[in-house]
C-alpha cells in the first residue's frame, strides 16, 4: 500500500456531502485501508458550510488535512471549491460541480458572487474537471442525486473504480431510490 | 468484526459493552450523539435530562443505586453540572460512573473554547483521554472498572475532532455488570459539613493511590523512536504529533490524564535530548512536567487559541518546513448560518427590529442568530438561560441609571426548560418589566432535532407527556393579561404582541408557537406550499429581502423566490407593500 492519501469534500448544507462521504469511506475500508474521515458541520444546517475530510492509507494518524495537502478536492458549489483552494495540494486534483449557491450576505447584496470562477482557479490549477452535477440529477430525474453524481466523478479520479460500489450505495439508501442513484454514480464515474 | 465508527459512536458502543445501565445528557454539539447512540441499546436506559446539571445529578443518583451509569455534555454543560460534580468527587461510587466533557477546541459551534481537563484537578477525579475511537471505546470500558476500583467519578474527556472523526473500532461483546447492592452509608452519601471534612481526607488518598496506578497504567504508554526528541501528549494532539514527527521522535502518551504519571514523565524526559509538550487549548501536561522540575518546550510555539492541527505544530516546532498552496484574487463571500428559509423564528425577529430602541438579549439555539443581517436585532448572548437572565440585569442597570431601555429576552422552548424558566422566576418574584419572548418551535432544533419536555415523545421513543410552557409561564405567576401566544408567521399578530409587550410596564411573555420548518412531518405539509412574485406587481423594492429569508434573491434583475426552500410561510407576502407575492400550493 501507499502512503497516505488525503481527500476533501466540500459543499453546503444540505447537499448530501457526509452521505457521499461515507460511502467513499467504506469502500476504502473494504479495500484494507485504515481510514478517517472527520466531518465539521457546525452550524451548517443552517446554510453554513460543510467540509468532509477523509484521509486513507496503510496507517492514518491525524484526521487533519492541512493546507496544500489534499490530493483531491470535490467542491460540491463553485465559491466553496474556491473557498477550499488552499487546502489543495501543488498538482492535486479539483473536481468542481458547476453550481452556484447564494449565501445571505450575497443574497441581500451586501456582498457580490464572484464571476469567472472556475476560469480564474484553471489559471492557477492544472487539474481541474467542471461539470453541472445539478443539471444532470435533473435529467436523470432527482436533483438529490447530484451527489451520487460527484461521488462518481470523485471515485473516478481517485482511481477507484474498478471497485464495486453498487452494494455500498445499497446499503446507505432507501430501496425506492436504489436504480436512481446507482445510474447517477455512473453517470458520474463518465463524466 | 471492524467497524468505521465516530468518536462518539464509540463511546456509546464502550458504555454499551461495559454493561452500563442508565445514561444522561442534554444535547450539545459536539457530544449530542454520544447518548442518541446509547438509546439505541434497549439494555440501558437513556434520556435526555432538561440541562446537564440534572443529567449528572440522574446518573450520581443511579450509579448509588448500584448502576454503572454515564452522562455526557459539551464543555459548556460541564460548567452547568461542576456543582454535582465536586460532591460526587467527595461521595464517590457505587456502579461506575463516567461523565464524558466534550470540548470544542476551535469553537466550531460553541460559545468558547475552555479546556476543560482542567476540571479534573479542580474536582480530584480521574480522568481519561482517548484519541480516536477504537480509543473511545477502550477507554470507556476503562473508565467504568477504574471508576469502582478507585471509587471515584472519571472524567472523560474528549474534543470535537474526537467526536466526529471517524476511525476503524473492533467491537465486543456487552458484559452484563447487574446492578449492585445498595447499602446504606450517610458518611459517604450524605455531605453535610461533618461528613465531607472527613471524605476530604479520603479524597486527597485516592488522588495518591489513582498516581501511583497512573504511573502503571497502560493508557500511559512510550512509544520509542528516536530519542533526539521527546514529545509528551494527549487526546488528538497525540494524533497530530504522530503525523508529524513519525518515528523521528519519541512519545509519551498520555491516556489516563489526571493525576498525571509523574515516574512516567520522568524518566521519559530523562531519556530523550530535547522535551517537547503537544497539547491543544491550555497548558495542562507543560505546567505538570514543569512542575516536576522538569524543562520543556510547548506554549511558547504552540498556540493556546483555536485547534490544533498538524500544519501547527509544524510551523511551530520545524518552522523551516512549509507547504505550498494555491490561491487566487477573488473575493470570496461568506458563508454564516442563517435562520432557514421559512424558519417560524424569523417573524419574531422582523417584529421586534421595527423597534429600534429594543435591546435583545439572546441565548444558545438556532435564534442566536437573530443578531445576523439584515435583522441585527440581538444584542447579547452569554450561555443558556441568560437570554432572561441577563436581561433582567441590563433592565435594573437601565433603571439605576433612569434609562428605560426596552429590553426583550430571547429563548427557545428547550432552552426554557433547560435554565430559562429560572430566569423567569427571577423576573416575576422581583417585578423587573423586562419582556421574555420564548420562540416554541417544538424541538431541540440547533442540535440536530432532539426531544425535550415539550414534545411529546422521549429519547428512546416512548410518548410523554408535554410540559406546557403557557401553564409554566402562569405558574410562575405571569399575569394573564400580561402573556400573549402568537403565531408567528402571522405578522400582523406578532406586530401586536410586540407593541403590547413594548408598552408594558411589568414582567410580560410572549409565547411564539409555530414547530420548526425542518421537521419532517412539517416539511411534509409544507411541501407544496410556496410563494411566488408577480413580476408585473413587482417595483423591486426589495423591502422582501429585508426579512432576511434565504428563498429569496435578487438575481437578473429581479426578485426571485426559490421554490425549492420556499414552504409558503408568507412573511415576504406580508411586508410587501405592492401586493406583489402570491402563495400558491394550497
Amino acid at each position: 500500500m501507499s502512503e497516505t492519501k488525503s481527500v476533501l469534500l466540500v459543499g453546503v448544507g444540505g447537499q448530501g456531502i457526509i452521505l457521499a462521504s461515507k460511502i467513499l469511506s467504506e469502500g476504502l475500508i473494504q479495500l484494507g485501508y485504515d481510514v478517517k474521515m472527520s466531518e465539521i458541520h457546525g452550524m451548517a444546517q443552517r446554510g453554513g458550510s460543510v467540509t468532509t475530510q477523509i484521509r486513507y492509507g496503510e496507517k492514518v494518524y491525524s484526521p487533519i488535512i492541512d493546507r496544500g495537502e489534499a490530493d483531491v478536492i470535490l467542491a460540491f458549489e463553485k465559491v466553496e471549491a474556491l473557498r477550499s483552494l488552499p487546502h489543495l495540494k501543488k498538482g492535486g486534483k479539483l473536481l468542481i460541480n458547476d453550481h452556484e449557491i447564494y449565501s445571505l450576505p450575497v443574497l441581500i447584496g451586501q456582498q457580490a458572487y464572484p464571476e469567472n470562477i472556475i476560469d480564474k482557479i484553471r489559471e492557477q490549477v492544472e487539474h481541474v474537471k467542471a461539470f453541472d452535477a445539478v443539471s444532470m440529477a435533473e435529467e436523470l430525474g432527482n436533483i438529490k442525486t447530484q451527489n451520487m453524481i460527484l461521488l462518481g466523478a470523485l471515485i473516478k479520479a481517485l482511481e477507484l473504480d474498478h471497485v464495486e460500489w453498487s452494494e455500498l450505495v445499497r446499503d446507505h439508501l432507501p430501496e425506492k431510490v436504489h436504480d436512481l442513484n446507482l445510474k447517477a454514480l455512473e453517470a458520474g464515474m463518465n463524466v | 468484526m471492524k467497524k468505521i465508527m465516530s468518536g462518539n459512536e464509540a463511546i456509546a458502543r464502550g458504555a454499551f459493552e461495559a454493561g452500563c445501565l442508565v445514561a444522561a445528557a442534554y444535547p450539545g454539539t459536539p457530544s449530542t450523539e454520544i447518548l442518541e447512540n446509547i438509546a439505541q441499546y434497549q439494555e440501558i436506559y437513556a434520556e435526555w435530562a432538561p440541562n446537564e446539571k440534572v443529567a449528572v445529578e440522574v446518573v450520581c443518583g443511579s450509579s448509588i443505586g448500584g448502576a454503572r451509569s454515564l452522562a455526557a455534555m459539551k464543555h459548556v454543560g460541564l460548567n452547568v453540572a461542576a456543582d454535582p460534580l465536586f460532591t460526587i468527587a467527595y461521595e464517590g461510587v457505587n456502579g461506575g460512573l463516567v461523565l464524558v466533557s466534550a470540548d470544542d477546541p476551535g469553537t466550531h459551534s460553541s460559545q468558547n473554547e475552555q479546556d476543560n481537563r482542567l476540571y479534573a484537578p479542580f474536582a480530584k477525579v480521574a480522568m481519561l483521554e482517548p484519541s480516536d475511537s477504537q480509543e473511545c471505546k477502550d477507554f470507556v470500558k476503562e473508565a467504568f472498572a477504574l471508576s469502582e476500583q478507585f471509587d471515584t467519578p472519571v472524567l472523560f474527556r474528549v474534543s470535537t475532532r474526537v467526536c466526529h472523526s471517524k476511525s476503524l473500532v473492533e467491537l465486543g461483546e456487552r458484559v452484563e455488570v447487574g446492578v449492585k447492592d445498595y447499602q446504606k452509608n450517610i458518611k459517604k452519601y450524605i455531605m453535610v459539613p461533618a461528613h465531607s471534612k472527613v471524605r476530604h481526607f479520603d479524597v486527597e488518598e485516592r488522588l495518591l493511590a489513582l498516581q501511583a496506578y497512573a504511573n502503571r497504567s497502560t493508557l500511559n504508554r512510550i512509544e520509542w523512536g528516536k530519542k533526539k526528541i521527546g514529545i509528551i501528549t494527549s487526546g488528538i494532539s497525540y494524533q497530530h504529533a504522530k503525523e508529524v514527527f513519525g518515528d523521528k521522535a519519541s512519545y509519551l502518551k498520555i491516556g489516563f490524564s489526571h493525576p498525571l504519571p509523574d515516574k512516567m514523565i520522568k524518566s521519559f524526559a530523562k531519556a530523550v535530548d530535547k522535551l517537547y509538550v503537544v497539547e491543544e487549548g491550555e497548558p495542562y501536561l507543560e505546567n505538570a512536567v514543569r512542575a516536576l522540575g522538569i524543562n520543556c518546550i510547548g506554549k511558547e510555539f504552540i498556540p493556546r487559541c483555536g485547534e490544533l492541527t498538524p500544519q501547527i505544530i509544524r510551523q511551530a516546532l520545524l518552522p523551516s518546513k512549509k507547504t505550498a498552496s494555491y490561491q487566487t484574487d477573488l473575493t470570496i463571500p461568506a458563508r454564516p448560518p442563517v435562520l432557514c428559509a421559512g424558519c417560524p423564528h424569523r417573524g419574531i425577529f422582523y417584529a421586534v427590529s421595527k423597534h429600534k430602541d429594543v435591546i435583545a438579549t439572546g441565548d444558545i439555539g438556532c435564534y442566536t442568530l437573530g443578531m445576523a443581517p439584515p435583522l441585527n436585532v440581538t444584542d447579547i448572548v452569554i450561555c443558556m438561560g441568560a437570554g432572561i437572565s441577563a436581561g433582567l440585569g441590563f433592565k435594573r442597570a437601565a433603571m439605576q441609571g433612569g434609562r428605560t431601555d426596552k429590553v426583550f429576552g430571547f429563548i427557545g422552548d428547550s432552552t426554557f426548560y433547560h435554565s430559562g424558566i429560572t430566569g423567569l422566576i427571577d423576573a416575576v418574584y422581583n417585578n423587573t418589566p423586562m419582556v421574555t419572548v420564548i420562540l416554541d418551535n417544538s424541538i431541540t432544533a440547533m442540535t440536530g432535532h432532539q426531544e425535550n419536555p415539550g414534545t411529546g415523545k422521549t429519547l428512546q421513543g416512548k410518548p410523554a407527556p408535554v410540559i406546557d410552557i403557557e401553564g409554566l409561564v402562569k405558574a410562575v405567576g405571569i399575569q394573564e393579561k400580561n402573556i400573549r401566544v402568537v403565531d408567528p408567521y402571522d405578522l400582523t399578530a406578532t406586530k401586536k404582541a410586540v407593541q403590547e409587550a413594548y408598552d408594558a410596564t411589568e414582567p410580560f411573555v410572549i409565547i411564539t408557537k409555530q414547530p420548526c420548518a425542518l421537521l419532517k412531518p412539517v416539511q411534509k405539509k409544507r411541501a407544496q406550499l410556496h410563494c411566488v412574485i408577480d413580476q408585473e406587481k413587482c417595483t423591486k423594492c426589495k423591502s422582501c429581502l429585508r426579512i432576511g429569508c434565504p428563498a429569496i434573491s435578487f438575481k437578473n434583475d429581479q426578485m426571485n423566490i426559490d421554490q425549492a426552500s420556499c414552504n409558503g410561510c408568507t412573511l415576504c407576502r406580508q411586508v410587501c407593500k405592492f401586493d406583489a407575492i402570491e402563495k400558491v400550493g394550497e
